[in-house]
């Protein structure tokens, strides 16, 4: 119960792992990150296809102007973060990939001065075409975490249609509070966002899915809509706090009792998900024409303050961490991302791109992997109902084949069975070999 | 600056549950205390010297077995658990010299021959306990009455050896049974001590609830409709050890929690009818045995259903 009336009965699932929260920064307001004396801007931060340089060695460029872009439909541009000088490129090696990717180093002027926003007029009379246009012109992308180009997500393929749009705030990763502020502190532009989603997909429910272990998002996001007169459009859903509840497929399943094919995509089953601070940039870039150039990121673990930060992208990890205080203890590891799903950078002039909801400071332990005992534990706890016992026995014994017969691509990774697996067997290490392994032999058939 | 130092990277997930297979080891141990206490106090220095031997033989035996492989001995746990399980299942009268080369059997052959913990076919224990009985037919078979410290020991049948036309037994055994005064192999007789250790267990969430209690409850049905009494089935023998710490080991029992129910059942099936119809007046050893060699079949019959499979087959059709 809140002031607002009955809530919704909370629902929860058998799947998952409770993780300990370690939300240090829950109740942190959102701070503004110091700007960077030079920002490094990678030209591939999609899913999708790479950028090509707009500017050369030389070039003045100012806070917010686009700097690389694509022909590709699958793409999305990517600004200067500040205002100065392109000062040369360089190399990145993103972790989830592992591959070396182009950037532009932009050295600042210290001014911080921005191109000419383009503010629509009335921005409610802005057509679908116009709408994502600007979402694509902003360089939007999911900051859930795959960073798929939002512009995308948004026109489904002719035919589909579009029944259910869920507002995604659960957060369902330890450490990170970036989404749990944004909703606290930004939550009218997060449904000012949610409603031009509405206009783009025209779905005939909204449900907003906000896990219980915040409260009082769910409690302000609950008095937002009502007094924004949205009572009767967006539903919020409690959910059970678990992990890994945020997850798209898990969501459809929760809320609807549909499952996404093997495979496939929500909006095979009339669904998009989108995350809320995707939401808040949507309304950014639509309504006040705003280039996509920082977002909030957590900054937490074995750092002396931790924060939520309010960074332009291209900052460098090492400032970030310095403006918390600096490394404590032993800590000798740097995860970009959640800590189940993030992945290790050991190289702190590595910047933040869109992608990046959190960086976690923390003590690595290295862990001896032990054979399996087959307690089980995995298959109780994975939400694809698979068996995740099996991938690393297959791929020791190089059989690919065998592990897409056990459904490797209904996993999307989330590391449930690795967290609670006893013998420390790194299963999803094994899964990740293993679909790389599938896709190049699909590639070379 | 304090950003100055090396980095490491490691493969998500970042966090660890933290519950280690020794950790288990280690609680399955101190689950298992409950029902040595019990050993110890109704059958004395007995139960102290069978089951000392059969812990430390096993443990020595795996340590000679892994430098013999090649491997790293790792004090895990899980050799002091099949040798405090198989000193547990052991008459108390056993020589000792016995108990040792059951032990040895039980980690060199049952356990490493097959490639170590999480490779064995068969729970080690009762493994070496078929293997003794075969061997030692005679001294596996002689029982005593509890005799604490003191007394000698006075031979005596089991309640399931000497029942053998059970209704003309006396239900004011029952609490002696429960309690575990009674005659039977050395952990076996007290029920309540081993319910403890198993809900022990259970509350740790260690062992999954659906074997005991499918075991137990198809063993009691199974009494029923053969006519005979549940409660002296459950009690009598080593139905509850069984139930509680073999049948719930991890590597012989299926993965799925329909597996393990199908399992269980016909676990319950089985020690009944060897109860009655074998040559034998217990079956738990065997039945649990016989289930361990049928698991990996249960376990390609069990696959779980993935999320998004039916889906695709209607998207597809």
């Amino acid at each position: 119960m809140n002031k607002l009336g009955v809530r919704l009965k909370k629902k929860g699932t058998p799947y998952g792992v409770k993780v300990p929260e370690s939300k240090l920064t829950a109740k942190s307001p959102i701070e503004r990150a110091p700007l960077p004396e030079k920002v490094i801007i990678p030209l591939h931060q999609n899913i999708g296809a790479p950028c090509e340089a707009l500017v050369k060695r030389g070039d003045k460029v100012l806070t917010g102007q686009k700097i690389g872009d694509s022909e590709k439909y699958v793409n999305a541009p990517v600004h200067a973060t500040i205002s100065g000088e392109i000062s040369g490129t360089t190399i990145v090696v993103n972790p989830p990939t592992a591959q070396p990717i182009e950037a532009l180093v932009v050295t600042s002027d210290g001014a911080d001065e921005w191109v000419e926003l383009d503010v629509p007029k009335n921005p409610e009379a802005l057509s679908v075409k116009e709408i994502l246009d600007r979402i694509r012109g902003a360089g939007l992308v999911g900051l859930g975490g795959a960073a798929f180009p939002t512009h995308v997500k948004l026109s489904p393929p002719k035919g589909t249609k579009i029944d259910t749009v869920i507002l995604n705030g659960c957060e369902c990763e330890p450490y990170i509070t970036s989404d749990h502020r944004v909703m606290l502190e930004y939550g009218e532009k997060v449904l000012s966002g949610l409603n031009i989603i509405r206009k783009v997909l025209s779905p005939d429910t909204i449900y907003i899915a906000i896990e219980d272990n915040k409260d009082d998002a769910i409690d302000h996001m609950e008095e937002l809509i009502v007094a924004m007169g949205l009572k009767e459009d967006f539903k919020i859903i409690p959910l059970k706090s678990k992990y890994p509840m945020g997850a798209e497929k898990v969501l459809t399943k929760m809320i609807l009792g549909r499952e996404v094919p093997i495979g496939g995509l929500p909006l095979h089953i009339g669904v998009v998900v989108h995350n809320v601070s995707t939401a808040k940039a949507i309304h950014d870039a639509v309504f006040e024409g705003k280039p996509f150039i920082e977002r909030v990121v957590t900054v937490t673990g074995a750092v002396k303050n931790p924060k939520n930060l309010l960074v332009r992208f291209g900052t460098p990890l090492r400032s970030l961490i310095d403006y918390c205080g600096g490394i404590e203890g032993k800590a000798n590891e740097v995860v970009l991302g959640g800590p189940m799903m993030g992945f290790s950078q050991f190289d702190l002039d590595f910047p933040v791109i869109k992608g990046t909801n959190g960086v976690i400071v923390k003590e690595s332990t290295p862990i001896r992997e032990q054979d399996c005992i087959s307690c089980g534990k995995c298959i109780e706890v994975c939400p694809m109902y698979l068996m995740p016992t099996v991938f690393p026995r297959y791929v020791k014994a190089g059989r690919y084949d065998a592990c897409k017969e056990a459904y490797i691509d209904d996993c999307f990774e989330c590391g449930a069975c690795a967290y609670t697996c006893p013998a420390n067997i790194p299963i999803v290490q094994y899964i990740k070999v293993a679909k790389r392994e599938l896709t190049k032999r699909a590639a070379n058939k | 600056m304090t950003t100055e130092r090396e980095f490491l990277i490691s493969p998500g997930p970042h966090l660890w549950r933290g519950l280690s297979v020794s950790q288990i080891m280690y609680f399955v141990v101190i689950a298992l205390m409950f029902p040595t206490g019990a050993a110890i106090y109704f059958f004395g220095y007995r139960a102290l010297s069978v089951i000392g031997v059969s812990v430390a033989t096993a443990v020595l035996t795996e340590y000679v077995c892994k430098k013999l492989r090649g491997q790293a001995f790792v004090m895990d746990g899980s050799a002091v658990v099949t040798g405090l399980l198989l000193g547990l299942i052991l008459p108390p009268t056993i020589p000792l010299w016995m108990v040792a080369i059951g032990s040895i059997f039980s980690i060199s052959i049952v356990k490493e021959a097959f490639g170590g913990l999480g490779h064995n076919i068969f729970n080690p224990a009762l493994g070496a306990r078929a293997f003794m009985t075969v061997s030692f037919s005679a001294q596996m078979t002689t029982w005593v009455l509890p005799m604490g410290f003191g007394a000698d020991a006075v031979t005596s049948a089991t309640p399931l050896s000497g029942v053998s036309d059970w209704q003309q037994f006396d239900p004011s055994a029952y609490q002696a049974m429960f309690m575990g005064n009674t005659a039977g192999s050395l952990g076996e007789t007290s029920a309540l001590l081993i319910l403890i250790g198993g809900i022990l267990l259970l509350g740790l969430g260690i062992i999954n609830w659906r074997i005991p209690a499918v075991y137990i409850g198809m063993v009691a049905l199974m009494a029923v409709a053969l006519g005979q009494d549940p409660l002296f089935h459950i009690l009598a023998g080593g139905l509850m050890l069984g139930a509680f710490f073999m049948a719930t080991d991890y590597v012989t029992s299926p993965l799925t929690n329909r597996g393990k129910i199908i399992f269980s059942v016909a676990l319950g099936v089985l020690t009944v009818i060897i109860r009655q119809l074998g040559g034998m007046p217990e079956g738990v050893c065997y039945s649990i045995l016989f289930m361990n060699a049928i698991t990996p079949l249960i376990d390609r019959y069990t696959k779980v259903r993935p999320y998004g499979l039916v889906e695709r087959v209607e998207s597809a059709s």
